[in-house]
């Protein structure tokens, strides 16, 4: 499947084009487009640049420390990391938490979903479907949207703010909390806390709801253009509920191939290994899972918004639920494969999150004081939790000591790599392909990369500010075209 | 007749066999410290205390106090001075503070915060250092030992059973545990026992209570490091005051 643009015979031959960084992602990552003398594009590729080695740092270390110290990996979700590594603590603890405890993590995750998707969306994406992908890049960005669409700016501020408060209230802190611990959590809500998210939850239920509207309508305006702008049919993976629900804070494993058939369902996630291989390619620094009973070539599969949209059987809260269903049925189901949708999915989830804040508010566990359980201490544990930009696989073993003696971690962004580098054939082909390269072009690439809303690392929040670079080079190694876009968004060659 | 120094021109009496430390506390004058606790003898190795006495610079947690004495130490000065070498603390061993179960509990942080300390400003060491988890109740992690002694001073002089040791000199300087394999799991350290309750630092912690405490709820979310300490004084005073009994 993936592989119409991986047959450069004499890749040394070619043209060399490196976006490099990737701007409004997290993190760094650069892509590479191989062009020949007539500008045909022959390999399209994209990397991951930084490596930060953290399963080797965290060998030896108490598993206590492990959830805290894994939110380091990420500035933008780290929740996903605290709540996947605990996850995997209560096993190695051997408590499952008492329910005021599950429910207290699942409102933190809810503000995570919210406040991440709305970042993404807001900041990071809608300057793109608002503008034009191609349009002036000075204001293709936050301050832009700003200008010129005041109250949806407004919105997104105000829906990660919610978000961010009820980390805040759960966690201890708005960025790095610690009040998730193995086997439950160390605080509870306090009242007024509660209250003060039970004033805010209708207007965040509202804005949410808009914001869903306003990526349909830009959808079925330009129906055509999202539909086939970077468009391949793939498999999927997330987490599903006992009962097909979308839960995006615990389940079975699910996939489903490119035809909607079920490859594994409800597979208890601890087992993710019997399911799922990673393939290392010497090009880049993020390893290439694939489903194991489809092989290394076809096995390849997309998560997150998208993912578990498609994935699930409905949606357990009402207002989303119509959403999924209306989505699910737009233009005979096109709509359920293509690159673009995942701005629409990801909305949809975001509406979902508040819905369920909504609910979870009126319960009075979120009070209760009983918090913690605990058991018989397990040597190995694995922690799976629907991160914003999916599936987020945590597993360690501890010795007798407990001391961390392995781990292994697969995020998100590591499930889409396949994934993201067949978006980026598929748009170099459709836009690339024979043309003479500009800025505008050139960030159709980035918009089909920023769609995954990819982490590429933690270390950045550069939030399109990051300076772009873009080099075009000839078969000798000579430059000959050169575009740079600076932090504050002006281009000079 | 009650004898009297002045610290920063505060008349502070003292008692014979009390330090200009054990002065000052029990008058409610803090003198920044890290390896000092009055249920100990004192120890002098981490120099934060320094005060000018009769224009002298001399450790203050072990200095006797002497009649007429004028103390100078809270000036900005001997703060800048105090700041460095916590800040040297800091680079000779590895805190991570953001991955500490430690964090909001420790002293020498709370040092760096007290002292306004932004930046470790010299060059981290990153020294190799050990990590034992051999026991079964206590974690003991060397890269956050600023080798203050008052594990040492507690197993021996409370817990009776001489655990802990330091070993080489200088630069070289290690706490050491007093068994044949130098593992705490085969001591007859025991949870309970004081040494396992006096590390200013995260270097000695028990096992599974990391991260229990939420923030907000920490030693030095609660109180300042002045506070603590100055209650810490308290604690080992006798009912009616320093003087009586
Ligand atoms: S382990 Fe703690 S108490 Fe012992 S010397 Fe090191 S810092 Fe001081
Ligand atoms: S407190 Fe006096 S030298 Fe450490």
């Amino acid at each position: 499947m993936p592989s119409e643009l991986e047959t450069a015979a004499n890749p040394e031959k070619l043209k060399r084009i490196v976006i490099e960084p990737v701007t409004r992602v997290e993190g760094h990552g650069k892509v590479t487009l191989l062009l020949d003398e007539d500008n045909r594009v022959h390999q399209a590729r994209f990397h991951i640049v930084e490596f930060r080695g953290f399963e080797k740092f965290i060998q030896g270390r108490p598993y206590t420390e492990v959830p805290v110290l894994v939110q380091r990996l990420c500035g933008i979700c780290p929740v996903s990391h605290n709540l996947a590594a605990s996850k995997a603590m209560d096993v190695i603890v051997g408590a499952t938490p008492p329910p005021a405890a599950d429910k207290l993590r699942r409102l933190m995750h809810m503000g995570q979903m919210l406040q991440s998707h709305a970042l993404h969306f807001f900041h990071l994406s809608s300057p793109d479907l608002l503008f034009g992908f191609d349009s002036e890049a000075g204001t293709r960005n936050i301050a832009g949207l700003a200008m010129e669409f005041p109250e949806i700016a407004r919105q997104g501020i105000g829906l990660r703010k919610f978000g961010q408060e009820a980390i805040r209230m759960t966690s201890g802190k708005r960025v790095h909390g610690t009040g998730v611990i193995p086997g439950g959590m160390s605080k509870n809500l306090s009242c007024e806390d509660r209250n003060w998210l039970l004033g805010e939850i209708d207007q965040v239920v509202r804005w949410s709801q808009e914001a869903v509207n306003l990526i349909k309508r830009l959808y079925g305006e330009h129906k055509d253009f999202y539909n086939s702008f970077g468009y391949y049919r793939s498999s999927f993976m997330s987490l599903v509920g006992e009962d097909g629900a979308m839960d995006l804070y615990h389940g079975g494993l699910r996939a489903i191939d490119d035809k909607g058939q079920t490859i594994f369902d409800h597979v208890d996630y601890s087992h993710y290994g019997d399911y799922i291989r990673e393939e290392v390619k010497s090009w880049s620094y993020m390893k290439f899972p694939f489903i194991r009973s489809q092989g290394r070539e076809e096995g390849w599969y997309r998560v997150g918004p998208l993912a578990r949209v498609n994935n699930c059987d409905f949606i357990p809260t009402p207002l989303a639920e119509a959403e999924r269903k209306t989505f699910k049925e737009f233009d005979g189901g096109r709509a359920t494969h293509a690159t673009l949708s995942f701005h629409w999915a990801r909305m949809i989830e975001m509406l979902h999150s508040a819905e369920a804040i909504r609910e979870l508010l009126h319960d009075d566990d979120l009070l209760s004081d009983d918090l913690v359980n605990t058991g018989e201490r397990q040597l190995r544990g694995v922690g799976v939790i629907e991160a914003p930009r999916g599936t987020l696989i945590h597993h360690y073993r501890i010795n007798e000591d407990e001391q961390i003696v392995r781990a292994n971690l697969i995020v998100a962004t590591t499930h889409n790599n396949e994934a993201m580098n067949e978006a980026i054939r598929q748009v170099a082909l459709q836009y690339l392909d024979g043309q003479q390269l500009t800025e505008g072009l050139l960030n159709y690439i980035e918009v089909a990369i920023r769609a995954f809303d990819p982490c590429l690392s933690c270390a950045t929040h550069a939030l399109g500010k990051m300076p772009l670079e873009v080099e075009l080079i000839d078969a000798e190694g000579a430059r000959i075209h050169h575009l740079i876009k600076d932090a504050d968004g002006k281009h000079r060659a | 007749m009650i004898s009297t120094i002045t610290i920063d021109g505060k008349t502070v009496p003292f008692t014979e066999e009390q330090t200009i430390m054990d002065a000052a506390l029990a008058a409610g004058v803090y003198i920044p410290h890290l390896c000092h606790n009055p249920e100990f003898k004192p120890h002098g190795s981490c120099k934060l205390c320094v005060v000018e006495a009769n224009g002298r610079n001399v450790t203050s947690c072990t200095m006797p106090a002497s009649p007429g004495m004028v103390v100078v130490n809270d000036t900005p000065e001997l703060n800048e001075d105090r700041k460095a070498l916590v800040q040297m603390l800091f680079v000779e061993g590895n805190h991570i503070c953001p991955a500490c179960e430690a964090t909001g509990n420790c002293q020498l942080q709370a040092a760096g915060y007290y002292l306004h300390m932004q930046s470790p400003h010299f060059m981290h060491f990153y020294p190799p250092r050990r990590v034992d988890a051999s026991h079964p109740d206590i974690f003991l992690d060397l890269n956050r030992c600023i080798l203050c002694e008052l594990c040492v001073r507690a197993s021996r002089d409370i817990d009776k059973k001489s655990v802990f040791g330091i070993s080489s000199r200088g630069i070289d300087s290690h706490l050491v545990v007093n068994s044949e394999s130098g593992r705490l799991g085969d001591t007859s350290m025991a949870v309970t026992d004081k040494a396992a309750h006096v590390c200013p630092t995260g270097a000695i912690l028990i096992k599974r209570k990391g991260y229990t405490v939420p923030m907000g709820k920490r030693l030095f979310d609660q109180k300042t490091l002045p506070e603590f300490h100055l209650e810490q004084q308290k604690r080992v005073e006798p009912e009616d005051g320093p003087d009586g009994g």
